[in-house]
C-alpha cells in the first residue's frame, strides 16, 4: 500500500517529527489488514488532522458539572490532550510520575495500529504510581476533546504495586468532528486490584482508537468495564496479559449504537500463566442503521494449565439496517484448560415482548424495559455500586 | 342479560413452517358476567389456541368469525388495550424475564393498566404494601419480588406469580391455560383460592384444564367438551366428572 498514503497520513507523520519512524511505511489499514476487516479506517484518512488547542479551563470546569461524576479521592481532567491543573486534584497516597519512561514499556501493545499511532504523536498524560498495599479509592479521569479535524493523542500509565488497590472511572466526552487516540498502560503487580469502567461518551461525529494494555502479575485482578456509546467510528480494544498464577482479568462492555455509527469492541486476553481465570461478556444493543463489531481472540499458552476463561457476546437487533460482526477466536495450547464461548445475535423476544404487553405493558414502553434488562444484567457485573449507578445513569432512556 | 364474553364461528390458524394450519374450527362460546366456565378436552383440541387468541398474541391468525368482550370487538385490540379492558391470561408456561426486576415489572403492569382505565397511579410505597399483603395471601416469600421476574422460579412459584399478577391486575375475565398442571396439591389449592377470591358479580373466568382435580376446587357453572378446534358439548360441572370417569371418547363418538 505504500504510495497511496493519504494526505491525512501525511499531516500525522509531519506532526510526530522523528518519531514518524514508529508509524511504518503502509499508512492506515485497509480492510485487507485482518484485524480492521470489519472496522473500516478510510474516515480517518478524510482529514488533514491538526494538533488541538487549548481549552479555556472555565469552560471545561463548567462541562464538567454537567457530567454528575461520583465524588471519588481524586479528579484528574485533561482537555483537548492537555493536563488542567486548575480543575484536578490528586491523593496524597499516589504519586503523579514524570516523563516517559519508555525504556520499561510493555511490548504488549507492540504490533497494534492505534498504538503505536499513540507512540509516535503521543501527549503525556496520567502517570500513576499506587505504593504497595495502599488503597487509593476512587479515581475519575476525564478526557474533553473539543474542535473539528484536531486530533490528540494521550498516553495514561498506572502502576499498581503489590496488593495496592484503585478503581478508575474513565469518562470520555467531546463536542465536534476530532479523532482522539488514548493509550493507557497498566501494570499490576502481585496481588494488586484494578478497577477500570471506562465510559465512552464521543461526540457522535468524532473517531476514536483507543487503547489499553494491562500486564497482571500473580493473584492481581485487572476489572475493566467498558462502555461504548459515542463516536462516528470508535474502537476500543483491551489487551491484556496473565502473568503469574492465579490472577484474573474481566473484560466485559457493553456498546449502544444507533445512527449509522460504528463501535467496535476488541480484545485480547492471554493467558501466559497456569490457574488463571478470566471473564468476559459484552453486550450490544443495535437501532436504526448501527454496527457493531467485536473481535475477542483468548490466547492460551503451553504453560497455561488450568486456565479458566469465559466468554460470551451477545447482541440485540432492534432494526433491520443494523448489523453485528462477531469474532470470538480461542488458541489454546494448553491441554487442561476450561474454556467456554457463546455468541448469539437476535431480535428481542416476542414470547418475552407478549408476556409484558399481555399484562397491560404498552408494546413501546415492554420493548424500552426489555433492552434495559439485557443491559443492567451486564452493568450488574460492576462490583462497586457507586460505579454501576454512575454507569446506569450513563445509558439513554435510563429510569 | 348484556353479553359478556361472546365468541361466535372462531376460526384461527398458525403458521406451520409455510403452511397454514387451522386450529380453531368454528368455535362458539358464551361466558355470562360473573361465571366460572370450564374447557376440557384433549391434547392438540386447541385449547391454549383459544387462550393466546383470546389474548391478542399476534402469530395466531383470526381467519373468521367474531369474539367480543363487553360489547367491543376483541380482535381489534392490542393486548395491552384487552389487559386494560379487563382481560388477564394466566399462563400455562409463564415467561423468565432476566434482567427484569418482579415488583418493578408488576408496579408498571399495574399503573399501566389503572392509567388506561382512568384510575390513580400507585406510588411506590402503596403498592409495596399491596403487593406484600398478595403475596403473604398467597404463601409466596418476599424474596420473590426482589427477583427477576419468574427466572429460576420453580413450577409452583411461576403459577403462584401468574395468580399473584391476576390479584394485583383485577381482571374482569380471567383465562387459565391448565394453571393446575405441575402443581402439587398444597399449591393448587392456593392458586384455586387466589382464583375464588376474585369470585364475583363482576368477574368471570374461562378455566382450561386436562383434570378434573382443579375444578374440585374451582366449581365452574358451566364445563364445555373442545375437540378439533370446536366445542362440542357442554353442560353443568357434572359434566367433569363423567369425563374422569369415561374419558373422551363418548363426547368425540356423539360429535361425530
Amino acid at each position: 500500500m505504500s504510495g497511496e498514503t493519504s494526505l491525512a497520513w501525511q499531516a500525522l507523520r509531519e506532526r510526530a517529527g522523528e518519531r514518524a519512524a514508529l508509524l511504518g511505511a503502509e499508512g492506515v489499514p485497509t480492510k485487507r489488514v485482518e484485524a480492521w476487516h470489519y472496522t473500516s479506517l478510510q474516515p480517518l484518512n478524510q482529514v488533514k488532522w491538526q494538533a488541538a488547542p487549548a481549552l479555556d479551563e472555565a469552560q471545561v470546569g463548567a462541562r464538567l458539572s454537567e457530567l454528575n461524576l461520583p465524588k471519588g479521592q481524586g479528579l484528574v481532567v485533561f482537555a483537548n490532550g492537555r493536563f488542567c491543573a486548575g480543575l484536578s486534584s490528586l491523593p496524597e497516597t499516589v504519586k503523579q510520575g514524570s516523563g516517559e519512561d519508555e525504556a520499561n514499556e510493555p511490548a504488549l501493545l507492540a504490533d497494534r495500529f492505534a498504538a503505536q499511532l499513540n507512540a509516535a504523536l503521543r501527549q503525556p498524560g496520567l502517570n500513576l504510581h499506587v505504593p504497595e498495599g495502599c488503597d487509593a479509592g476512587l479515581l475519575v479521569l476525564v478526557s474533553l476533546t473539543e474542535g473539528d479535524e484536531v486530533s490528540t493523542h494521550l498516553h495514561h500509565r498506572i502502576t499498581l504495586e503489590k496488593g495496592a488497590r484503585l478503581s478508575l472511572l474513565d469518562v470520555q466526552l467531546g463536542r465536534g468532528r476530532y479523532f482522539t487516540n488514548p493509550q493507557l498502560d497498566v501494570e499490576c503487580a502481585e496481588g494488586a486490584h484494578l478497577t477500570h469502567v471506562t465510559r465512552q461518551d464521543e461526540s457522535a461525529e468524532a473517531i476514536r482508537l483507543g487503547i489499553s494494555g494491562a500486564r497482571i502479575e500473580g493473584r492481581g485482578n485487572y476489572d475493566s468495564f467498558t462502555l461504548n456509546q459515542g463516536g462516528a467510528l470508535a474502537r476500543q480494544e483491551v489487551v491484556s496479559r496473565l502473568e503469574g498464577a492465579f490472577a484474573n482479568v474481566n473484560v466485559n462492555a457493553i456498546q449502544l449504537i444507533d445512527g449509522a455509527r460504528l463501535n467496535d469492541l476488541t480484545s485480547m486476553i492471554h493467558h501466559a500463566s497456569p490457574d488463571c481465570t478470566s471473564r468476559q461478556t459484552v453486550r450490544t444493543v443495535l437501532s436504526e442503521a448501527g454496527q457493531g463489531v467485536f473481535q475477542g481472540k483468548i490466547l492460551v499458552d503451553q504453560v497455561a494449565q488450568k486456565t479458566d476463561g469465559y466468554q460470551m457476546n451477545q447482541a440485540l437487533l432492534l432494526s433491520e439496517k443494523g448489523q453485528m460482526n462477531s469474532k470470538p477466536e480461542l488458541e489454546i495450547y494448553a491441554d487442561d484448560v476450561k474454556c467456554s464461548h457463546g455468541a448469539t445475535v437476535g431480535a428481542l423476544d416476542e414470547d418475552q415482548l407478549f408476556y409484558m404487553r399481555s399484562r397491560g405493558v404498552p408494546e413501546a414502553q415492554a420493548r424500552d424495559a426489555l433492552v434495559q434488562a439485557f443491559l443492567f444484567e451486564t452493568v450488574e457485573l460492576i462490583e462497586d455500586e457507586t460505579l454501576r449507578e454512575h454507569l446506569l445513569k450513563a445509558l439513554p432512556g435510563y429510569v | 342479560m348484556n353479553d359478556f364474553l361472546k365468541i361466535e364461528g372462531l376460526k384461527a390458524q398458525i403458521d406451520a413452517d409455510g403452511t397454514p394450519k387451522e386450529i380453531l374450527k368454528g368455535l362458539d362460546l358464551n361466558i355470562p358476567k360473573g361465571e366460572v366456565h370450564a374447557i376440557m378436552g384433549p391434547n392438540g383440541s386447541g385449547k391454549s389456541t383459544l387462550s393466546y387468541v383470546l389474548a391478542g398474541r399476534e402469530e395466531y391468525e383470526v381467519t373468521g368469525g367474531t369474539a367480543s368482550f363487553k360489547g367491543q370487538d376483541l380482535l381489534e385490540l392490542e393486548p395491552e388495550e384487552r389487559a386494560a379492558l379487563g382481560v388477564f391470561l394466566a399462563f400455562q408456561s409463564p415467561v423468565e424475564l432476566p434482567g427484569v426486576n418482579n415488583a418493578n415489572f408488576l408496579r408498571t403492569a399495574v399503573n399501566a393498566v389503572r392509567r388506561a382505565r382512568g384510575e390513580e397511579e400507585l406510588d411506590a410505597v402503596a403498592f409495596l404494601k399491596l403487593a406484600r399483603e398478595e403475596t403473604a395471601r398467597l404463601s409466596m416469600s418476599g424474596e420473590m419480588l426482589k427477583r427477576a421476574v419468574n427466572v429460576g422460579f420453580s413450577g409452583g412459584e411461576k403459577k403462584r406469580n401468574e395468580v399473584l399478577q391476576m390479584r394485583l391486575l383485577q381482571p374482569s375475565l380471567a383465562i387459565l391455560d391448565e394453571t393446575d398442571s405441575g402443581l402439587d396439591i398444597d399449591a393448587l389449592r392456593i392458586v384455586a383460592e387466589g382464583v375464588n377470591s376474585l369470585r364475583g358479580p363482576d368477574f368471570s373466568a374461562l378455566v382450561i384444564t386436562h383434570h378434573q382435580r382443579l375444578l374440585e376446587y374451582i366449581v365452574p357453572d358451566r364445563v364445555h367438551v373442545m375437540a378439533h378446534g370446536r366445542i362440542i358439548h357442554s353442560g353443568g360441572p357434572e359434566v367433569a366428572t363423567q369425563l374422569e370417569k369415561q374419558g373422551y371418547k363418548q363426547f368425540l363418538e356423539a360429535a361425530q
